[in-house]
Parts: structure tokens; sequence; C-alpha cells
């Protein structure tokens, strides 16, 4: 029998088994090199993945200032509550409580949940007081959340609203200067990596991928009281005359910083309704209007440059001319006037007469040059180029209308600065909005003709002039009125845009200002009658605000005695004096005019706005 | 012998020496990162409290406001014409 055909080899089992193993080994040394070597930043990244997180770190923008340091807009945390609809929907029964502590109706509130059912986010409410936010997580509701967000204030309300703009609810900027240093003021967020444990919490933080560059401060070169000063004035002007509409601008002519820029009607910023979106325009940089009378200035300059004499005497008589088929007037016959007087007058028919004089490639060049038909480089976002046609293509009738404010468009900010030009000896300087922003400027006429046509636009403000009521106790000014009618479809409508521009003081020019009153509907539409007196109101405070000495103290003398006692003596007979004066009682505001939007109450100033909740 | 031995002990301290080190700068990071974490809430909290009180004062002191405390309350006007003095230097 046999027992075993091959005898026991115990030897040669364990070689197998050895070499069984061993090769089990080598699989798995391999394997793990080739996880560890070949496929290392795989595995390295879904390990990390598991447990590290970007977190990013929030930024907050930066402040907008004036030119003194006083704050115009800020931004200020607020909370937004926010739930995972995955976590709440778990709990169905805690719905009506949440709804409650949001103040949100509750069939609103399962709505907005259900359709997000599958996501992971929602925002309850956006932009709520911190301890309103607090108050409402505290409550344990499981998948509600809040986290920190930053919402802009305007503290200066209607007042600022179009120069500054405004930001959307991610507190980027939509309009005005908050969208054109959108970036400078955004900053940037930055990055970090952390490790987070499974409830989320971090543990340690590993590196900073990125530092947080705050955002930065945005100086600008309005004036608070200024601007107020001018909005006051601006808001009464329109209410007394009927107007719909209006613009301020107060242009600083050394530098070009633009001082004050309002517009009428405005809107609150500070509020995120849908307002007539015509409210949100900057007319004084978006609109344009044609001219009128004011542009006379810039036509005796450019006669001046062509060679005419300053002490031309120009024939008006009878008052009107026929040119090219078409009757040229003016208000009255005014006889023979040299420049002065036909400033002081405004007449068509004297410009007329000094623009046929030239030719049209002079004439487009020097307005050309004064900033009229091209932009006027300021940074704001939607200016308005103006229009003013290529010179090839003038008529006669056309160089003609031209020189007395039609057939050409600008915006008031172009007139500010072609004012400003002639009261700078000549030299233009790009408006800014920034503090120190200005630049060195560009001379665009010699000075002797800008001085000689500022000096002459003195008279508009005597009482020769169209516009005494501009003139300011104690200062030369120089400014020139403008009336022009509204052009509509198929022709000029009977209606009316009151227009002054104006410098003082006339020693030294500080400011140039700009007032532009569209379709006043009272009893007076001239811009002498309508716009010189809001001009008047606003730099007779301006001057005071900003140390202008006095440059005619001889008027003020006479109009006001230095001693107490004759103060006393002089005040009955100056008593009727002081009346056609036309002093401004600055305090006597209408009740309608002293409220500049709904500015927010300063304690709860971040509860105020429930627009934009579960948005 | 007694040299190697020596030099084997002297090896296995610094070891665990270095070792204690480690976990205790390990430490001291994380405690100087708490504060420092702990720090920079605290600035970021006292700055969003500035901007809220300049809010807050910039609201106070409003233009407009001020006139109206001004003229309703304190009683007082602008000076006009007959009221100013000029002092020519």
């Amino acid at each position: 029998m046999k027992v075993r055909a091959r005898p026991y080899q115990p030897k040669a089992r364990l070689l197998v088994l050895g070499g069984v193993l061993g090769l089990c080994a080598v699989a798995l040394v391999g394997r793990a090199a080739q996880m560890q070597l070949f496929n290392k930043d795989f595995y390295q990244h879904q390990g990390n993945a598991r447990f590290l997180r970007e977190v990013p770190i929030a930024t907050s923008r930066g402040m907008i200032v004036d030119r003194n340091g006083e704050p115009l807009a800020v931004s200020t945390p607020v909370e937004s509550v926010w739930a995972n609809p995955k976590e709440l929907l778990q709990h169905p029964e805690r719905l009506p409580e949440l709804a409650q502590a949001l103040g949100i109706p509750q069939d609103v509130l399962t709505q907005r949940i259900a359709q997000r059912s599958d996501k992971e986010f929602v925002y309850l409410r956006r932009h709520i007081n911190p301890d309103d936010a607090e108050a409402v997580v505290a409550r344990g509701i499981p998948g509600v959340y809040s986290q920190r967000e930053f919402r802009r204030f305007y503290p200066h309300g209607e007042v600022m609203a179009h120069v500054l703009g405004y930001t959307n609810i991610d507190d980027r900027g939509q309009e005005g200067l908050e969208l054109a240093f959108d970036s400078w003021l955004t900053g940037k967020p930055g990055a970090q990596r952390v490790i987070r444990d499974a409830h989320g919490r971090i543990v340690e933080n590993v590196d900073l991928i990125r530092a947080a560059e705050p955002g930065r401060d945005l100086t600008l070169s309005i004036d608070r009281r200024i601007q107020y000063l001018a909005y006051r004035e601006l808001k009464s002007a329109l209410i007394a005359n009927s107007a719909t509409s209006g613009s301020i601008v107060v242009l600083d002519i050394p530098t070009g910083e633009v001082l004050a820029m309002v517009n009428q009607p405005s809107y609150n910023p500070n509020s995120r309704d849908a307002a007539n979106p015509g409210t949100h325009r900057n007319r004084a940089v978006t609109d344009v209007v044609e001219p009128g009378s004011t542009i006379k200035s810039i036509t005796v300059a450019a006669a001046l440059e062509a060679g005419v004499d300053p002490n031309i005497i120009i024939q008006t008589s009878p008052g009107k001319m026929e040119l090219a088929g078409h009757v040229i007037s003016d208000v009255h016959d005014h006889g023979a006037v040299n420049l002065t007087q036909l400033l002081a007058v405004s007449s068509n028919i004297g410009a007329t007469k000094l623009a046929l004089g030239m030719s049209n490639d002079h004439f487009y060049d020097v307005l050309h040059r004064f900033g009229f038909g091209t932009s006027t480089g300021s940074g704001f976002p939607g200016e308005s180029a103006g229009v003013l046609s290529q010179p090839r293509g003038w008529g006669t009738l056309e160089k003609a209308t031209i020189s007395y404010g039609y057939g050409l468009s600008v915006t008031p900010l172009q007139l500010a600065q072609a004012y400003a030009t002639l009261a700078n000896e000549g030299r233009l300087m790009t408006p800014t909005f920034i503090k120190g922003g200005g630049g060195t400027g560009k001379q665009v006429i010699d000075p002797a003709i800008a001085h000689n046509v500022l000096h002459m636009l003195e008279s508009v403000t005597t009482p020769e002039g169209t516009a005494q009521k501009a003139a300011i106790v104690g200062y030369h000014v120089a400014g020139k009125t403008g009336t022009s009618r509204k052009y509509i479809v198929g022709g000029y409508d009977k209606r009316y845009i009151a227009l002054f521009a104006g410098v003082v003081p006339l020693d030294h020019p500080k400011f140039a200002m700009v007032v532009v009153i569209n379709d006043p509907t009272g009893r007076d539409y001239y811009g002498g009658l309508v716009s010189a007196p809001v001009f008047h109101n606003v730099m007779d405070g301006a001057l005071r605000l900003m140390d202008v000495p006095p440059d005619h103290i001889e008027q003020w003398y006479t109009q006001a005695p230095a001693t107490p006692a004759a103060v006393a003596a002089a005040a009955a007979a100056n008593a009727d004096a002081n009346a056609a004066e036309d002093l401004p009682d600055a305090v006597s505001v209408p009740e309608a005019v002293a409220a500049p939007g709904a500015v927010p109450a300063p304690g709860a100033a971040p509860s105020a706005n429930a627009n934009g909740a579960l948005r | 012998m007694s040299l190697r031995f020596f030099l084997f002990a002297l090896m296995l301290l610094a070891v665990l020496g270095s070792a204690i080190g480690v976990v205790y700068a390990r430490q001291q990071h994380r405690q100087a990162y708490v504060e420092l974490t702990r720090l920079e809430n605290e600035r970021d909290e006292l700055n969003m409290e500035f901007s809220r009180l300049q809010l807050e004062q910039a609201t106070w002191s409003e233009t407009n406001r001020i006139e109206q405390v001004a003229t309703e309350k304190l009683g007082m006007k602008s000076p006009e014409g007959a009221d100013m003095v000029v002092i020519s230097p």
C-alpha cells in the first residue's frame, strides 16, 4: 500500500508560502510607493480638502469724506440672517417661530424655503441690526445662521446724493463717485487657510493666502457746508419759481476742484426704494442745455482774439436784424454799445455782429478750447460731452445763433469750467472731485483777453446790467445771465431755462458758479431774476465760509457803518436800502426745504431697512 | 563601552528634549495665535464701533439740523449787512 506518493517536504512548502507572502508584501509596498511617490499630489489634495478650508477675510468699504474730513458715506456692519434649507426643513415645526422672529409672513417664508429645498443657502433677511440678528440666531433653530455684511450710509442724504451715487446691496458702487472709484474704495478681501473640526470651528490657522487690503478712504473736493447751502437755495428757488428741475455747480477757480454740485429733484440714497429714476441723474454733468446768453462772454473773447478793438462801438439799433430769412431781436433797442454794454444788456444783435466778423474755424476753435463739445475729463460716470457741431457745416445763421447761445449744448459743469477759465487768466483746469486732484491746466487764451472780458462782465451785476440781484456787498462780482427757450421737437417752446454763470471775487477769483433752473413757470423766467438771486445767496455764504477777504471794502463801508454809534444812526436810514439790497435772510427757509431726505436716526441706523429682505 | 553608552544616553536625552521643545513651541504658537485672533477681532470691533460713532456724529452734526437748532431752539440768526464791521488790516 502506497502511503505517500511524494514525501512530505516542509522546506518546499515554507518556500512557497514565503514566496507568496513576499509577493504580497512587494505588491503592498509597490502600491504604497505608487500612492506616495507618483499620485502624491492627488491624495494630498483630497486629504486636505477634508479638513482644510479657505476662509475669506472680509474688508469694509472705505469712507468718503469731504475736503474737511467730514464723513459723507460710511459703511457700518450689519447682519444678514441666512438658512440652510436642508437642515431647516427637517424641523418644519419651528418655521412659525422663525417667521415670527424675523417678522416675515409665514407663508412667504415657507414658500421661499421650499423653492430652495435642494440648495444649501438662502438669505432670510439681509442687513438688519446686529442685535436683532443675534436674537434670531440665539433661538437655536437648526440651520439658521447669520453673517456679517456691510451697509452704506449717507448721513447727508439728498444733499450729496448725485455726487456720491450709491452702492447696491452687495456694497458695490452703482452710480456717481461710488462707481467711479469703486475699486479704490472696495479694497481686496483677503483669504486664509484654516483647519476646521467636524463642528466647523476653526482649529488652527495654517497660513495666510492673501492679506486683506482694506478699502481706502476717498477725500473729495466737495465742501459739505457750501454743498448744503447750494442745495437749500436751489430747492427754495425751484419752489419759488415753480420750476421742474435745476442744477448748481461751484468750482474752485485756482485748482478746478468741484466745491459743490447739487441737482433737483433729488432722492434719498439711504433708501433702496425704486424711486423715479429721473431723480438719480446728476444733471449737472449728464444733461445738456443751450447756454443762451451766457455764451456771449466767450463770443466776446473770441472776437478780441480775432483782433477786434476792445473799444469798438457796435450799432444795435433798431433792436431787430434780419439775417438769412430770420429775424434776430433784442429785448429793447439798445442803440450803439461798446463791448461792456453789449454784455451788460445782453444784446443778441451785438453778439451776432461780432460773430459775423470772425471765421467759422476761429469761432469754433475758441469755443472748443474753452471746453465746449468735449467731455471735461472730470471722470464722473455718464458725463456728457455736450453738442458743438463742426464749423464746416455752419451757415451764417448758425454761426449767429451760436454766438448768443443757441445751436450748441453744454453741461452746467462745462459752463462753470469755461467761466473758471476766464477768471483763471485763461488757464483751463480739468474739474476734479478729488481734493488735490486737479492737474496743472492748459493755457487756452491770452491772459490779457481773459482779464479784459472778466472785467467787462462786472457790469452785468451793476444797476445797468441784467443781474443786479447777483451783486454781493463788499465784493466785485462778474457774471452773465442767460435765458434760453427749451428746444422741443420741431422748434422752440414757450418754456425757458434760466441760467446764471458768475465769478467772485474779481481781484483774486476764487469761486465760479453756474445756476441752471429749468422751466420756471412763475411770474419771472429771466436768468437775472430767477438764477442770479440763487448765485447771490450761495456765494454770500460761501465767501464767508471760506474766509475770502472782501475786495470792495469801500462799498461795504458805505453799506455798513463801522462804529456801533453809527450803526444806530444809520439803521433807520439803511432800512429801505437794505430791503432793496435783497440781503438773504438765511434763516427763513421754507419747512419743505429743510428736510433733506430721511436720514436714519443715529442709534438705530442699521435697523431701518426692511427692503432687500428675502432677496 | 562606557563612552558609547554615555553618547547614546546623551542623544536620547537630546531627542527627548527637542521633542518636548517642539511640543512647547507648538503650544506657545497656539496660544499666541489665539491671542492674535482675539486682538484682531477686538480691533475690528473697535473699528466698527468707530465707524458707527462717526456716522452718528455726522448725522447729529448735519448742517440742516444745526441750522434748525440754532434758529428754533437758540434763537440765532445770520448777521445782516449793517450788523457786520469790516476791520481793515
